[in-house]
């Protein structure tokens, strides 16, 4: 084989898969998995830990499945994250642990997203459990929130022997990872369902349809319900909308509703009651991950897709697999171009995107190219749904609720980000409810961080 | 799970239940509602809250069978249980923040229509409980489809009831009743507050522009999360776009676009026919009826 080269994963057909919700990478097998393993160079002061979020020891789990030790590279996993089987899915990679792998400067990075899955799944399959603290502190803590942030600080907190109840607004828990990630790129029952079950199995308990700030505040959870500590982990989940005309025309949604809908309630399947509006011909507006997602939902449920961003390809926000993966299943997509207007027909549904073409100007505070309008470029993408996926910020609900939290003018809530202390004593906060919209695994790096944070908080307590 | 404990048929297609959820008991407001969600494929339906019991842990329910989910709700009795039931969502009405004694100087008017009575229920027993003595309108199709006149009668200042045709009460739209109220019978109002069907709300909306009395309303739009998340529920108030569910659900009556909220309102119809359809009619509904394309 060639050294330079990861060994290819293999996926389901393009073509096949754009008519079906199953996943579309299947992953690595024991073979090709062991192979992917000896490409690593087990480098002594390995730059991929550094390029991890929660510092996952790379060079030992891959040695371990080098040495066809399974079992021992799922436990060297699970010290460092709640989550393989999700995080082996969806992180970014190429621009964290393998954007920095030794093998990546004259070759291809070592796979280490998928020799990570592989672990998660084998361990899955063959029923390997995590251990549960034996040690107990008798000491409660809340987390709010059963999103990555969530999940990740109470299973660290469980593991270091505090009581841990979740709370979640929703019926299912998962966050984002339930309601927003699609089944094609992280399936529910087989891998998010039973990585939920495994932080379960350590001891935390999961309390659903709890909307904190209205079915309970976080001062009564403090002074009524025993707990000492409070983690929030909310994330953001406000949609936001372009403010154009129609835009509150029939068939224009978010991202979020799009998704909740076909992920979440399971509009996409026959059996579940909740509608969903399709659409035949659909413009998605934005270019990161999630709207990605929803445009490859829409193509799934039957219709044809183009995505609208204002910037050229060079700046999507998406990660380059799921570009490459969209393409693949025929998504077009209209680069330098902004929506304008939303054409309504006399019922109020849409019939149309009235779009302007951009061209690059000056680099602005981002760093990248600000677009700028052409004059007299418009026309229209003709469509019967609208889909805006322009990205989204925290929701008010905690921080209106709760004396002395402090939030800075986008109502992120003001958090340190090495422990997650708050402005309010025994408050902590981390994941995108602190950051804004980001991605799952900065939201696990802020979840642990939280435990750390909460568990000196809390020991310090006891030594008063 | 949420147990039902007590159920009742109000009227035609028109049910009432009392379940069992402390949390929501606990802190919830009049103004507020609740999602709920029957079984794993149901869907999560909005509802507003008819009464609360704190100390027992429960709320009462008043829901309307218009689609798939709300049909297939109607079937549950006494000792089953909702999967789901989350809440109190939205906010309380604007009179709980007031204080009372300052309420007192002020005359509300209630005007309830159809199931909207509901929510209007715990509104005018908040304000009785407070001593104040509201006025309300409840108006109904027929007198068949006339809910909640005893509990309302209990707690109203004056209670009035008005049919479409005739067959109870006063005959005519509560419209008809505001003007009479105002214009004839010299009653003076400084709030009125009108729950009902969006078309009911709207020309309520337009006569109390016209009387110069300031109206609240409380929509009941398409939601899917009920936390701000979706947008689905997104009404145009003033100039500005504000989301049902965590901005409302009550707002100024006269800055509220009925027209586009209407639309709005509409359009699941299709979809929502489509499920119920495939309800009652099973494995024989084949899509034929060009309904359903």
């Amino acid at each position: 084989m060639d050294m330079m080269k990861k060994v290819p994963v293999r996926e389901q057909e393009p073509k096949e898969r754009a008519k079906n919700f199953e996943e579309v990478c299947y992953g690595y097998n024991e073979a090709e998995a062991v192979a992917e393993a000896e490409r690593c160079l087990t480098c002594k002061n390995a730059k991929c830990v550094q390029g991890c979020p929660v510092k996952i020891d790379i060079p030992a789990f891959i040695k371990e499945v080098r040495e066809h030790r399974f079992e021992d590279a799922a436990k060297t996993i699970a010290k460092a994250s709640a989550l393989p089987a999700v995080c082996g899915r969806v992180c970014p990679q190429e621009s964290q642990c393998e954007g920095q792998c030794i093998r990546g400067i004259k070759g291809e990075a070592v796979s280490i997203g998928k020799l990570e899955r592989f672990v998660a799944d084998w361990s899955r399959e063959n029923g390997f459990v995590p251990e549960a603290s034996a040690e107990k502190k008798g000491k409660k803590v809340a987390v709010i929130g059963s999103g990555p942030a969530g999940l990740t600080c109470a299973g660290d907190l469980a593991k270091l022997g505090y009581e841990v109840t979740i709370f979640e607004a929703l019926h299912e828990p998962g966050g984002v990872l339930t309601y927003g990630i699609p089944e094609f790129r992280l399936p529910k029952e087989g891998v998010v369902q039973p990585e939920i079950e495994n932080v379960k199995k350590l001891g935390v308990k999961i309390e659903t349809n709890v909307v904190i700030g209205k079915s309970v505040t976080i001062d009564e959870l403090l002074e009524e319900e025993g707990y000492e500590a409070v983690f929030i982990g909310s994330g953001a989940g406000l949609p936001k909308f372009m403010g154009i005309a129609g835009e509150n025309a029939n068939g224009v949604f978010s991202a979020n509703e799009y998704l909740t809908r076909s992920n979440l309630m399971k509009a996409f399947r026959e059996d579940y009651d909740t509608p969903i509006a399709a659409g035949k011909k659909v413009a998605v507006v934005g270019g990161g991950n999630v709207a990605m997602d929803a445009a490859r939902t829409a193509l799934r449920l039957g219709a044809e897709v183009h995505i609208v961003y204002r910037r050229s390809e060079k700046e999507l926000p998406a990660r380059a697999e799921e570009v490459h993966h969209a393409k693949e299943e025929g998504i077009q997509f209209n680069l330098l171009t902004n929506p304008v207007e939303v054409l309504t027909d006399e019922e109020g549904w849409v019939r149309g995107l009235v779009v302007r073409k951009m061209e690059l100007g000056e680099p602005d505070e981002s760093g990248r190219r600000r677009p700028v309008e052409v004059a007299g470029s418009d026309y229209t993408i003709e469509a019967d749904t609208v889909i805006m996926a322009l990205g989204t910020s925290p929701n008010p609900l905690i921080s209106s609720t709760t004396e002395g939290l402090s939030v800075n003018r986008w109502k992120c809530i003001e958090a340190d980000e090495t422990n997650g202390k708050t402005t309010r004593e025994g408050v902590f906060a981390g994941g995108d409810a602190v950051t804004g919209a980001a991605t799952v695994i900065l939201a696990m790096e802020a979840g642990k961080a939280g435990a750390h944070g909460i568990d000196a908080y809390l020991s310090g307590k006891q030594t008063e | 799970m949420y147990p039902i404990l007590e159920e009742r048929v109000l009227a035609d297609k028109i049910y009432l239940m009392v379940v069992e959820a402390p949390r929501v008991a606990k802190n919830c407001q009049p103004g507020e509602f609740v999602i709920v969600k029957m079984d794993e494929e149901g869907e999560r339906i909005p509802l507003t809250i008819c009464d609360y019991d704190r100390e027992k842990g429960t709320i009462t329910i008043v829901f309307q069978t218009v689609g798939a989910s709300t049909e297939r709700m109607s079937s549950l009795k006494a000792g089953d249980s909702f999967l789901d039931f989350v809440g109190p969502l939205g906010n309380p009405s604007e009179f709980v923040k007031e204080d009372p004694e300052a309420l007192k100087k002020k005359k509300y008017l209630f005007v309830a229509g159809g199931v909207g009575t509901a929510p209007v229920y715990p509104q005018v027993k908040w304000m009785k409980e407070h001593g104040i003595e509201a006025d309300v309108i409840i108006g109904a199709k027929t007198k068949e489809l006339l809910i909640l006149e005893p509990e309302l009668e209990a707690v109203a200042g004056t209670l009035y009831v008005t049919t479409d045709d005739g067959s109870y009460g006063r005959k005519g739209m509560v419209t008809e009743v505001i003007r009479d109220l105002v214009q004839n019978e010299g009653k003076k109002y400084d709030v009125c507050v009108a729950i009902g069907p969006m078309i009911m709300m709207k020309f309520v909306c337009l006569l109390t522009k016209e009387l110069n009395l300031p109206t609240i309303v409380s929509l009941n739009p398409i939601m899917v999360d009920g936390t701000g998340m979706c947008g689905a529920c997104r009404v145009t108030v003033g100039e500005q776009v504000k989301f049902a569910c965590v901005d409302g659900p009550e707002f100024d009556g006269h800055l509220v676009n009925f027209d586009e909220a209407m639309k709005r309102q509409q359009m699941y119809k299709t979809e929502e026919g489509r499920a119920l359809l495939k309800l009652r009619e099973g494995s024989t509904h084949h899509g034929g009826c060009k309904n359903c394309g």
